[in-house]
């Protein structure tokens, strides 16, 4: 009984994501603050990012964020900050640089690929269907297109 | 004693699902009618064989017998008896073990409700089943066998993740499951068609209502573990784009593009390949998030078996299903001629519209799932992929699709005239605008976020009613709503999935943009304004319950003077698994949730309090919950028309 209040008092201090007291007395520098932590990674947890996180470590990492906007670092210039420190782990938006753009532009492109793919089979079977439009409906279907 | 029963049972369903998987195949293939015949009662047995098995888990759970090494690691003596139950579940060991009651569950339904396939077709989808069922039976008796006792059983058991002593998880994995093993069957009549080598309007028919019911559970499996995260998490996110989310998601996505090829191929006979390559892809994706969730490769909060042998077992169950399905696909896949002919514009054209749209995004998760193992394989790059990435990447499919959804499900089949088929379909879109508009003039915030989805929630749910109307006919209200209740409940569903939708892109775009957040210390007896609401921390006090101990704070919430409600946030210890959970106050209502959590003791005084306004928060899972119903009322007509389709055929039709 005793052992188990001594574990309840020792998790009863586990901390909760943002704490009153790291709360920036300037709201606009704040809000940045939060947006920036959304992006960055914990790097000690599973896959939550710093404004989400209880960890120690999530903690300082959202002090340092602040610490570098309080001394006046742009949001990029506080990202890298981060980024030079910790990796480009830390980031949860990886950056469109070399090899990740395959990862940005594989959705727009495979969206262009699919889509004319797409078009060509349903054209091809148009027309070379066994019901095929006839010259009346060819021209109809163009009416009907132009409208 | 019936622990060794159902150990015994479990071993012997194996045995079953072996000769389930061979003679019927055979039997096809030789056109012996004999060893066709087998996989029926086959499949019947395997069910009851590992129905025993899991009885026998569940009673090893309830009675807390200590001496199972996963009853010892899973639960205590304490625990409130729904969770000894769902505790079954609740581990890697039971939750194998409830796949495979579910698979062979799949099994025998097609048995039972199977008598109007042609005897071939039957035998090799039961065989095929039997297959998968090889697969997942091998793997849980050799690498994870949830029966294995312990030598010297401990007085009391470590309990479960207090995460996962809630209502909320613990019905997510039962209903995922039903919707991941579902996707077996649309798999096995993919593959037995292919074997042999015919896709038809029935087929079409037949693998629709498998595909509806997969989907309709992966729905209520995704929105129940949505709904727990936003109050158990304590800060009410309802979407990570975690590995383990996105495992569910990709099936999500895909079984839904695959539930709307299938109707071209059941109403049109087009479109026939794709729909088979759907249905593989759609298994596949359930294979690959067993994989991601079990193997642990791609580590997330919630992965709760890491185990690298189990990691390499699953993916060659993965690839040899895969492998062996897409070959064959390869094979014969050219031999599938298509006899319906459509227009460029005409609600084939839409259908295969949707198709691109979700399997494109359905691909974009996927990579962006494998991404930090791809760059850190090939490029030695550590790196992460997380929500800002998904939200940028993924919501653009879905704003296509809801910009094309309503006019696609009015369009007729073959071909059509846009421009006619539009009138009636503009005032939907004024309305919507107007909701957008709306949005916007009552937001204080000068983004798009909030009325873009107000337009295009507004829009599917206009277009949805616009629907109804169109096919209520012509004539007074009266007659009007008698015959959307004559309706096909096929065409009823569709209109309530897709309004479902709707609401769901809405409560989604209201939350995120409009949600107030307040953190702050509280003293006792201290008021504060959050939003339109004033808020009175009235009392903290120490409390115990069964199993845990628990900081409550009482909080009054008022508003204008007039008092709201008196919510009670929580913070809990669980000692056996010491391991803390917030508890968030909830006061649910339609236009908004009142979020309150409370926090620790601060050094000077006072309480860590956090406070959020979320509007519309309920409308994300009740939309999801509409998508459900609508596909239950389109299963509902579907098993209908099998039903008189099978009266209308008394005897069985010889195979040819």
């Amino acid at each position: 009984m005793i052992r188990a209040i001594v574990i309840w008092i020792l998790l009863a201090t586990a901390a909760m994501a943002v704490q009153p007291d790291e709360i920036l007395d300037d709201p606009a520098l704040e809000a940045r603050a939060r947006e920036l932590s959304k992006g960055l990674r914990c790097l000690v947890c599973r896959n939550e990012s710093i404004d989400e996180s209880n960890a120690e470590l999530a903690r300082d990492l959202r002090l340092l964020v602040r610490e570098r906007l309080v001394v006046g670092d742009t949001d990029a210039e506080a990202v890298d900050y981060i980024v030079a420190r910790y990796g480009e782990y830390v980031l949860l938006k990886p950056r469109a640089t070399g090899s990740n753009l395959v990862l940005y532009l594989i959705g727009p492109v495979l969206l262009l690929i699919g889509g004319a793919g797409a078009t060509l089979y349903v054209r091809r079977q148009r027309i070379g269907g066994p019901e095929a439009l006839s010259a009346a409906e060819t021209a109809r279907l163009s009416e009907i297109l132009d409208e | 004693m019936f622990v060794e029963l159902g150990h015994f049972t479990l071993i012997l369903a194996l045995l079953v699902a072996a000769v389930q998987m061979a003679l019927p195949m055979i039997g096809a293939a030789k056109g012996w009618r004999s060893w066709m015949a087998v996989g029926e009662p086959a499949a019947i047995l395997q069910f009851t064989l590992l129905g025993f098995s899991f009885a026998a888990l569940t009673t090893a759970f309830v009675v807390s017998d200590f001496s199972v090494a996963l009853v010892t690691a899973n639960s205590h003596t304490l625990k409130p008896m729904l969770y000894k139950v769902t505790g079954v579940w609740g581990n890697h060991e039971g939750s194998m073990l409830l796949w495979c009651l579910i698979l062979a569950f799949f099994g025998a339904l097609a048995a039972w409700f199977g008598g109007n396939l042609p005897d071939r077709l039957r035998a090799r989808v039961l065989s095929v089943q039997a297959a998968i069922g090889v697969a997942f039976l091998s793997f849980l008796i050799f690498t994870s066998n949830p029966f294995l006792r312990l030598e010297f059983p401990p007085l009391n058991g470590q309990d479960l993740n207090p995460l996962l002593q809630d209502p909320g998880l613990a019905f997510h994995p039962p209903f995922l499951y039903i919707g991941y093993v579902g996707l077996s069957m649309s798999f096995s009549f993919a593959v037995a068609a292919l074997i042999e080598g015919r896709v038809d309007a029935a087929w079409g028919r037949w693998v629709r209502p498998w595909t509806l019911l997969a989907w309709l559970n992966l729905t209520i499996g995704i929105a129940l573990g949505s709904w727990w995260a936003y109050y158990e998490l304590g800060w009410g996110g309802f979407w990570f784009w975690d590995p383990v989310e996105n495992a569910s998601f990709m099936p999500w996505l895909i079984s839904a593009a695959l539930l709307h090829s299938a109707i071209v191929v059941e109403k049109r006979e087009a479109l026939k390949s794709w729909t088979i390559l759907l249905a593989i892809l759609a298994f596949g994706f359930s294979l690959i998030g067993a994989f991601i969730v079990r193997s642990g490769v791609l580590t997330s909060v919630h992965a709760f078996a890491n185990d690298p042998e189990r990691g390499v077992y699953l993916l060659a169950i993965t690839a040899v299903f895969m492998g062996g399905a897409l070959t064959l696909y390869a094979f014969r896949a050219g031999g599938m001629q298509a006899k319906g002919v459509f227009g460029l514009v005409s609600r084939e054209s839409a259908l295969v519209l949707n198709n691109v749209l979700l399997a494109v995004a359905t691909f974009v998760v996927f990579l962006g799932t494998i991404w930090p193992l791809v760059a850190e394989v090939v490029w030695d790059r550590k790196l992460s992929v997380g929500p800002p990435f998904f939200d940028l990447a993924f919501t653009p499919f879905m704003m296509g699709l809801a910009v094309i959804l309503p006019i696609g499900a009015m369009l007729p089949w073959k071909r059509a005239a846009l421009g006619r088929m539009m009138r009636p379909l503009w005032l939907a879109l004024l309305a919507a605008f107007g909701v957008g508009a709306l949005a916007w003039v009552v937001q204080t915030e000068r983004s798009l976020f909030a009325p873009v989805g107000a337009l295009l929630g507004g829009w599917l749910i206009f277009g949805a009613a616009t629907d109804l109307w169109q096919r209520s006919g012509r004539g007074d209200l009266a007659s009007k709503l008698r015959r959307v209740v004559r309706l096909p409940r096929a065409d009823l569903g569709r209109v309530v999935a897709h309004s479902g939708f709707g609401v769901t892109i809405f409560g989604i775009a209201a939350m995120t943009a409009w949600q107030i957040e307040d953190i702050r210390v509280a003293d006792v007896g201290e008021t504060f304004g959050v939003g339109a609401y004033e808020i009175t921390l009235e009392k903290v006090k120490e409390v115990r319950g069964p199993n845990y101990f628990s900081t409550k704070a009482e909080m009054r919430v008022d508003r204008a003077g007039k008092h709201v409600v008196t919510l009670f946030p929580e913070k809990r210890v669980y000692p056996v698994a010491a391991m803390p959970t917030t508890e968030a106050a909830i006061d649910n209502g339609v236009l908004r949730d009142l979020y309150l959590v409370i926090g620790d003791p601060q050094v000077g005084g006072g309480w860590a309090v956090r406070t959020y306004v979320k509007p519309f928060a309920n409308w994300i899972w009740a939309g999801a919950i509409i998508m459900a119903l609508g596909g239950a009322l389109s299963l509902s007509d579907r098993r209908f028309r099998v039903a008189a389709g099978a009266r209308k055929q008394p005897k069985p039709v010889p195979a040819e």
